[in-house]
């Protein structure tokens, strides 16, 4: 399938070095449409670097990333966003004095170009309001639409940041660890959230939870130590020696 | 749909349309019944408006993008000596004049603006007030253009709309204020309100999260910089006018200073707060200092700390808050 479907994201042996430690390592990764890829790896694996050289947040040592057959390794954060390359934070980044509706409103008219307009009114934007409305009905965030952020619960905040990348209508999804810090009892609204996504976006899980993992993706790429060192089907990855022994050997480390 | 919307506005009170226009009337009436109640302190009054509207030029900066200056005077100074300098020069039409301290103003905001943005946090901070001393410096220097320390003197506006006479009792011009300040205010209403204003507010609670929507910060908030010099520029044009003075004050770091005081005291980000706190601070300052010219500063400081330590959020948060629970009280006690 992945071969039918054109390739919509490409990294190409991305490095990243701090002085002399090679934190990312001739990282390389392809994506097709509609694509739903999970990232794992120990701690201290360099996925947090890597999620910053793919958002344009660092530069890379070396290496190229590629959106649409576009080369958008020299673009900086914001203009790889406007490409169709949009994120969600491991920790969530919202407005805790607005309201879910006004960030996907936000959303919505920062993709139509009117987010910035002065001779318009933000609230009581019909058609905006509406597509904003409808996402959040998708996710279950009616009934909280116009509390205010700080006064939601986490798992909603989560959902929340996943209402805001629909509305951004992306080309790749980043989904930064989706459900970290949410009680367990709410990882199954993320994951309906996560099966709604559109069909035809790729998405590029990282995460921690192996059973969202196997639930979600069907492929995995495993990082340890800067390096990729799997690729594969999820069913494969507790097979793989190299995985196993980069897992034990971090638990060694922290049991040491 | 666009019952949602309806019903967004009333269920929001910070977004009510229906509570600005109150707002909007409340500020119409007091400045009105100023006029009647202090015909004697019409020139005091004007000159609140005129500071009312540096404030109000320094909120949409902090208040809205959280960016904290201490050099807004800068802006203030520009419109006041270029309708002064206009004025001298043969440009006596007092709309037009207001409108050349506008465009000074906005220049003067994009250059600051462009400086200001480069950094962040305190060194940005530092940088607006090497802003404001270094026009405070040129203003001194340049004395043949503005008068250096003696000040800018001897401009004659034309009378308003051909009929009323800039005179002695100041009303002309007190009115004249009023009705650019209602002017302004409601503009900048609109303004906060827009998709621009929104931005702002995100930029002030989360820059991360604002570029990751693909929002670039810096137009967005040199734009609010234009949109605040004009708004300063237009209150250091209004105080030439009604004084027919500019001095080296105008464009001082202690009128900086003191516009971030009355805006603290007001309270920020929401356009009130820059009203009340400059009507409070300007108010103490004339009532005490007239009873004791050494020590009024001691009373506004004393006050400071009271709101600063037990209404964090202004004067305006504080008479927010008690709207609220007495109308929850009220809805309580209903049936």
């Amino acid at each position: 399938m992945s071969q039918m479907a054109s390739t919509v994201f490409e990294v190409a042996h991305l490095s990243k070095s701090f002085g002399g430690l090679k934190v990312n390592h001739d990282v390389s990764i392809a994506m097709a449409e509609g694509e739903r890829l999970a990232l794992i790896g120990p701690n201290g694996a360099g996925k947090t670097t890597f999620v910053n050289l793919v958002t344009g947040r660092i530069p890379p040592s070396a290496g190229t990333v590629h959106l649409a057959g576009e080369d958008i390794t020299k673009l900086g954060a914001v203009a790889r966003v406007r490409r169709g390359l949009v994120r969600t934070f491991q920790v969530t980044r919202l407005f805790p004095d607005m309201t879910p509706e006004e960030h996907v409103v936000m959303a919505v008219l920062q993709r139509q170009g009117r987010a910035t307009r002065i001779l318009a009114r933000f609230h009581g934007n019909g058609a905006a309001a509406d597509e904003a409305a409808d996402i959040l009905a998708t996710l279950g965030l009616t009934d909280i639409a116009r509390r205010k952020v700080v006064e939601i619960a986490y798992g909603q905040q989560r959902l929340l940041e996943i209402a805001i990348a629909m509305a951004q209508r992306p080309k790749v999804l980043l989904l930064d660890e989706p459900a970290a810090g949410v009680p367990s009892s709410d990882t199954p609204l993320i994951e309906r959230a996560l099966e709604r996504l559109p069909a035809s976006l790729a998405v590029l899980m990282i995460e921690h939870d192996m059973d969202l993992v196997f639930r979600f993706a069907r492929r995995v790429v495993v990082l340890a130590a800067g390096e990729l060192i799997f690729q594969g089907l999820p069913a494969d990855v507790a097979k793989d020696d190299k995985v196993r022994e980069a897992y034990l050997g971090s638990y060694a480390h922290a049991v040491s | 749909m666009a019952q949602v919307s309806g019903l967004n506005a009333a269920t929001r009170p910070g977004h009510g349309l229906g509570r600005d226009l109150a707002g909007i009337v409340l500020i119409i009436f007091l400045g009105l019944a100023g006029y009647w109640l202090l015909p004697d302190n019409l020139s005091f009054l004007t000159r609140v408006i005129s500071i009312a509207l540096l404030v109000l030029s320094l909120d949409l900066i902090t208040g809205y993008c959280g960016i904290a200056s201490l050099g807004q005077a800068a802006l203030y100074g520009a419109g006041a000596y270029a309708a002064g300098i206009a004025c001298i020069n043969g440009v006596s039409e007092p709309f037009l004049l207001i409108l050349i301290g506008a465009a000074a103003g906005a220049v003067t905001g994009i250059l600051t603006g462009a400086i200001m943005l480069r950094a962040h946090g305190l060194p940005q901070l530092v940088l607006s007030i090497a802003i404001v001393q270094l026009l405070h410096e040129a203003a001194n220097k340049a004395y043949s253009i503005t008068g250096g320390s003696d000040g800018l003197s001897g401009m004659v506006p034309a009378p308003l709309f051909g009929l009323f006479e800039f005179d002695l009792w100041g009303r002309a011009a007190y009115l004249f204020g009023l009705a650019l300040l209602v002017t302004v205010f409601i503009a900048l209403k609109l303004l906060v309100r827009s998709p621009f204003g929104m931005v702002c507010r995100g930029l002030k609670e989360d820059p991360l999260r604002v570029s990751a929507l693909g929002i670039s910060a810096f137009p967005v908030l040199l734009r609010m910089f234009v949109i605040s010099g004009a708004v300063a520029g237009m209150g250091g044009a209004l105080g030439a006018i009604s004084t027919q003075v500019v001095g080296l004050d105008s464009v001082s770091f202690e009128l900086s200073a003191n516009a971030l005081v009355m805006l603290v005291l007001g309270g920020l980000g929401n356009l009130y707060g820059a009203l009340v706190g400059t009507v409070v601070f300007m108010a103490v300052e004339h009532v005490v200092a007239a009873i004791n010219p050494f020590h009024w500063m001691t009373l506004v400081g004393a006050l400071l700390i009271a709101i600063v330590l037990f209404a964090p959020r202004g004067l305006s948060g504080s008479l927010d808050e008690a709207a609220r629970i007495l109308t929850r009280g009220a809805r309580r006690s209903g049936p």
